[in-house]
């Protein structure tokens, strides 16, 4: 009888995988029968089948030269991103400990924040000449003042009694930071970083559009070039795999550092 | 002073002390939270500071616990200033919060080594004294949990867990059980005050309950808003029930006055 109602859970469980996979896969499935309903009326060079959107994204990953095109846009994007989140926790510390700071970097971080990312591409190209150094400062300048709003937000938000508790421990710098600020921080510096992901993936295109001899954006550029529509959404969903994977990561990180939540039973 | 003066000297002393909050500039002036306030806590004593809202208790607390510094007078602890030195009491202070405060980001046993990780103390040893400690308060099993599959109980137990691994000689609890059921809180005071008196620690234990400071305290220091000494009563086991009830309705009367 236990052994009955066990294996109708297993197959219940089993039943449940499949349909979280089905609900995960279809929005995209619908979108690609769409795309390839289209190409059967449209020219290639408008909506060209996805079976050689296929072959061309194979090509790109089985060839080193196109390969290393990738690898050099999603080490930009790494680059910049790690470089805008070590300034943007200087910077955030610094506004949160001096009001000073404060007082003088926000009205000059939210200044920035109007910028357009094209602007910061012209000024890189006209300032520097090192192809990559011009993208790294692009990436830096335009993803640090959300990372560092951020910082600022998570590290206001610490919550109040909990810093008071592990302060009456009188714990030297070093340990306050990793066993208090460290974890309650932690929550908003990940969903900091997903955000930063996608938008910085969308400058890097930008940049390497109008400043690089090499990368996703450029390649971009040769596809409009060529008319290959194909080749362009290739090399796109090069950029859009690279973001997925590294979200997929930032999940996994979650997931694990955040094993102490409780789960709710009802959703919101 | 002597080594016969230190092993008689008080271990919390308040001379003259007074603080006060905002500024006469500010929008809502001056709020004079304790007022030329005078109090000796000997070394050994499980006292209770009680009070009504808002009489400044969580101020002197605040004070002795070296989170807050007097506006005018002293405040020494074991004959220090808590303030300003306040690295020196690395685990010679330990305090019981209103809630338990625990960190959700650790389990059961990792929230009671906090203490015993400032202290530097190697993994294996404050390991066996956090188990040791929850042992001790019933949670025995609940090692690995994190403070979300805990009652409000468990966790406040934890919490006390927490304060005396670290063998620190001086207790200090803000109204520690009063947001527990009434059941859970009396048996809690009770382990509470048997632990402080089996380890010989000193404690000082804000309530704004009557029957709490008379269920735990060996003296109860009665403070009238703002605050300043309105009884200073010894409970000792000569005092009997029907004394018991007279200082009781004494410091009934003087709090609703």
């Amino acid at each position: 009888m236990a052994a009955t109602s066990e294996s109708g859970l297993e197959s219940w469980r089993l039943v449940g995988f499949g349909r979280r996979i089905l609900m995960g896969v279809a929005p995209f499935a619908a979108i690609a029968a769409v795309w390839q309903f289209a190409s059967l009326f449209f020219p290639g060079y408008l909506f060209p089948s996805l079976v050689d959107v296929f072959w061309r994204c194979l090509a790109i990953l089985t060839d080193w030269s196109a390969f290393s095109d990738v690898l050099a846009t999603a080490g930009r994007i790494l680059a910049g991103l790690a470089g805008a989140f070590v300034f943007g926790c200087l910077l955030g510390f610094l506004i949160v400990q001096s009001r000073l700071a404060d007082r003088f970097l926000s009205p000059v971080l939210i200044f920035f924040q109007g910028i357009p990312a094209l602007s910061w591409v012209v000024f890189a190209i006209i300032w520097f000449h090192g192809v990559e150094f011009r993208i790294l400062f692009i990436m830096v300048v335009t993803t640090l003042p959300a990372f560092t709003f951020q910082v600022v937000g998570a590290l206001r938000a610490m919550p109040k009694d909990l810093l008071e508790m592990v302060m009456s421990f009188r714990p030297s710098r070093l340990k306050f930071f990793r066993m208090m600020v460290l974890p309650s921080v932690l929550p908003e510096i990940l969903t900091a970083w997903k955000v930063n992901l996608g938008n910085a993936s969308r400058v890097v295109v930008v940049a390497e559009l109008v400043g690089a001899s090499g990368g996703v954006g450029y390649q971009l550029l040769q596809q409009q070039q060529l008319f290959d529509m194909a080749g362009a959404l290739a090399w796109t969903l090069q950029l859009v795999f690279f973001v997925l994977l590294f979200q997929w990561v930032l999940t996994l990180i979650e997931t694990f550092a955040f094993r102490y939540r409780a789960v709710s039973e009802r959703a919101l | 002073m002597t080594s016969k003066d230190q092993a008689s000297a008080p271990e919390i002393r308040f001379d003259r002390v007074s603080k006060v909050f905002g500024s006469p500039d500010a929008p809502s002036g001056v709020f004079r939270a304790v007022d030329d306030l005078s109090l000796d806590i000997g070394r050994g004593q499980l006292v209770a500071l009680l009070g009504k809202t808002g009489c400044g208790k969580s101020t002197m607390f605040n004070m002795i616990a070296g989170l807050s510094e007097p506006s005018e007078g002293t405040v020494l602890v074991s004959g220090q200033n808590p303030f300003r030195n306040f690295d020196w009491f690395r685990g010679k202070i330990a305090i019981v919060f209103q809630n338990d405060r625990l960190l959700p980001w650790r389990t059961a046993i990792q929230n009671v080594e906090l203490g015993l990780e400032m202290l530097d103390i190697p993994k294996a040893e404050r390991r066996d004294t956090a188990k040791q400690w929850l042992s001790k308060l019933g949670l025995a099993g609940h090692e690995d949990d994190y403070p979300h599959a805990l009652s409000g109980g468990m966790r406040q137990r934890v919490s006390i867990a927490r304060a005396f691994a670290t063998n620190a000689e001086l207790l200090l609890c803000d109204e520690p059980f009063s947001a527990l059921d009434e059941i859970t809180a009396q048996k809690l005071r009770t382990e509470f005050a048997r632990l402080v008196r089996e380890n010989g620690k000193t404690a000082v234990f804000i309530t704004h309950s009557i029957n709490e400071a008379f269920d735990i305290g060996d003296r109860i220091v009665v403070l009238k808003r703002p605050a300043r000494i309105a009884h200073d009563i010894a409970m000792s086991a000569d005092v009997d029930l029907e004394e018991r009830e007279k200082i009781r309705e004494t410091i009934r009367a003087s709090l609703s006055q």
